[in-house]
């Protein structure tokens, strides 16, 4: 097997970025078919294609469109486009060489939930892909695509960029909204859904750049097409990003199901001159990590993760070698958490905190050998007990750090410096 | 007292009549005024928004102090953000921001003498695969070494 380019096929080309370019290579000829079609029969084809969301949640995507209230009232179109999990810079490519692709699938989305207004939500330090999109739209305004009466079909759409300011936990669904709303973006509680009571208290579709670009490919070719590559429960193919101490890392479309070791070893090249791997964290930040061992049977795709305890998240592949202390790593993504916990939940504004506390002072070389049971003790308080997953995001990779790598954890608290550096934090890093 | 441009209110206004939501004026303002007032905010800033805007002081400051995007004190020239996430820290990010550090002689967070620069470390900017990097101002520098990054910063002038 190899990569199998779907939506990636044209990202090469740099003309692809514009309405012409696009156009050249078949661009916007699924909008007019899309839009004679029923929306229905649109939700129908998403619905038989598998798709599921490709955020990092894995939700059906034609299910959650289904969930809209069939009462009439508006209702809102919004792209996720935060894109702040760690390991993760796939939206950020697609949106810079292909935001005509966005938009058209954003257009042909809209249509079937009976949307006539979509906001892109883009993290604030994305400035060029910003300016890219903003630029597309200006082209799709100009060539009818967008505003009133869409190509004479009758069907309106006004599509918008709103820029972020910095926040991960605005990439939660909900968080969005509230940031959209004018408020820090903070995580409401559900249910109510956003289906049913999302931006301004109105039904609200939140899908991803990758997502959103798919169903574009899923119309023209059809669900049956689509369903061809990939498994029978994870459909399709998925960009996924590669990252860490490979020779070759980026962003790979390949079909749902892709041994792991592959990515790794063929995609991206493999290790490092004299390296060997030690651990891969498959999904993002938040996912849990694999040893080599797990590496060597995982295929990408939403089952197979979860039967090795992990999941497939945002498709961000970090890949991590014989030379690095676990410690250390577990490090800096207990801080990162610490630092983006919005607060609203003790269990999680707490929980991030005291973890990150712990973690450092064994790095420090104050850490007790009770430490590393109390960082087990306080993640698994802090499971499930929070509006949000952030709260379950940082607690999973402490889980899953402290039990397969135990062995790093309690050398460092002995020794006062890591197994594998054979130094102190302070040596490692100032 | 702090005023904005008359391009810069204009702007102002021209998002307030932009969103549905009047407070969804408040992230886009604070953008405008920010770059108005050389890269960060003051408390008499927000009161100058909340007359302009007609929304409450207490909701402007409160989006101002969640987002880390809104400076509150003096930043450089050039605003050095270093990204020390998990992939930039396996390919040396870390070590490329204590080494900027180092050699631009500042702590983060601290201006150098001569005003041009601010060093911080950052959280993950989605350039994992082309990492270790830094975001100077608006713009992604990637694929750096700490020599490479310190080479680019002498050219900034």
């Amino acid at each position: 097997m190899a990569e199998t380019k779907l939506l990636t096929e044209f990202y090469h080309l740099p003309e692809f970025q514009t309405l012409a370019g696009y156009k050249a290579k078949g661009g916007y000829e699924t909008l007019p078919k899309a839009l004679k079609l029923q929306p229905q029969q649109i939700i129908d084809e998403v619905k038989a294609s598998g798709l599921r969301g490709r955020g990092g949640a894995g939700f059906p995507t034609g299910m959650k469109w289904g969930f809209l209230p069939k009462n009439g009232e508006p209702r809102y179109l919004l792209c996720n486009a935060d894109e702040g999990e760690p390991g993760t810079f796939k939206d950020r490519m697609m949106m810079e060489r292909a935001p005509h692709q966005l938009i058209e699938g954003m257009i042909i989305s809209a249509f079937a939930i009976g949307s006539n207004k979509g906001y892109i939500y883009v993290r604030g330090e994305y400035v060029y892909p910003i300016e890219c999109l903003n630029k597309a739209i200006k082209e799709a305004y100009a060539a009818g695509l967008l505003g009133k009466n869409i190509l004479g079909s009758g069907f309106d759409f006004d599509l918008d960029v709103y820029r972020g300011a910095g926040a991960y936990i605005c990439g939660e669904e909900t968080g969005m909204i509230s940031s959209l709303e004018g408020l820090k973006g903070q995580p409401k509680l559900k249910p109510p859904f956003p289906a049913v009571q999302g931006y301004l208290r109105k039904p609200t579709i939140v899908n991803n750049v990758e997502t959103l670009a798919a169903v574009t490919y899923i119309i023209r070719d059809g669900a049956q097409a689509y369903r061809k590559n990939g498994t029978e429960k994870s459909a399709g193919t998925k960009l996924f990003s590669l990252s860490g101490n490979v020779m070759t890392p980026g962003n790979f479309e390949v079909p749902l199901g892709y041994p792991l070791m592959d990515l790794i070893m063929k995609e991206g090249g493999g290790m490092k001159p004299g390296r060997k791997l030690k651990a891969v964290i498959p999904g993002g930040s938040s996912a849990p990590v694999l040893t080599a061992d797990e590496v060597a049977k995982a295929n990408l795709d939403y089952e197979s993760l979860a039967g090795l305890g992990t999941m497939l998240g945002s498709g961000a592949v970090i890949v991590i070698d014989d030379s690095q202390c676990m410690v250390d790593m577990l490090g800096v993504l207990t801080h990162f958490y610490a630092h983006e916990s919005c607060g609203q939940c003790t269990p999680c504004r707490e929980g991030t905190g005291w973890l990150n506390k712990i973690l450092h002072s064994i790095l420090e070389g104050r850490g007790r050998l009770q430490d590393i049971d109390l960082l087990i003790k306080v993640a698994d308080n802090m499971k499930g007990k929070t509006i949000c997953a952030l709260s379950d995001a940082a607690a999973l990779p402490v889980l899953s750090f402290v039990t397969k790598f135990r062995d790093e954890f309690e050398f460092y608290v002995r020794e006062g410096r890591s197994k594998v550096k054979g130094t102190t934090y302070a040596e490692m890093h100032h | 007292m702090f005023q904005l441009s008359e391009q810069g209110l204009a702007e102002v206004k021209k998002e307030l009549a932009r969103y549905e939501a009047k407070d969804s004026a408040i992230i886009p303002s604070l953008y405008i005024a920010q770059k108005e007032n050389n890269g960060f905010i003051t408390p008499e800033m927000i009161t100058y928004l909340s007359k302009v805007m007609d929304i409450p002081e207490a909701r402007i400051n409160e989006v101002f102090k969640f987002y880390t995007m809104f400076n509150q004190k003096p930043v450089g020239k050039y605003h050095v953000q270093v990204c020390t996430n998990i992939s930039c820290a396996l390919e040396g990010g870390r070590e490329m921001a204590s080494h900027i550090c180092h050699e631009l002689g500042v702590k983060y967070g601290e201006v150098t003498s001569d005003g041009r620069f601010t060093v911080s470390k950052v959280e993950c900017l989605g350039s994992c695969g082309t990492a270790p990097m830094m975001q100077v101002n608006d713009t992604y520098h990637e694929k750096l070494t700490p020599e490479s990054a310190m080479n680019l910063l002498r050219g900034m002038k």
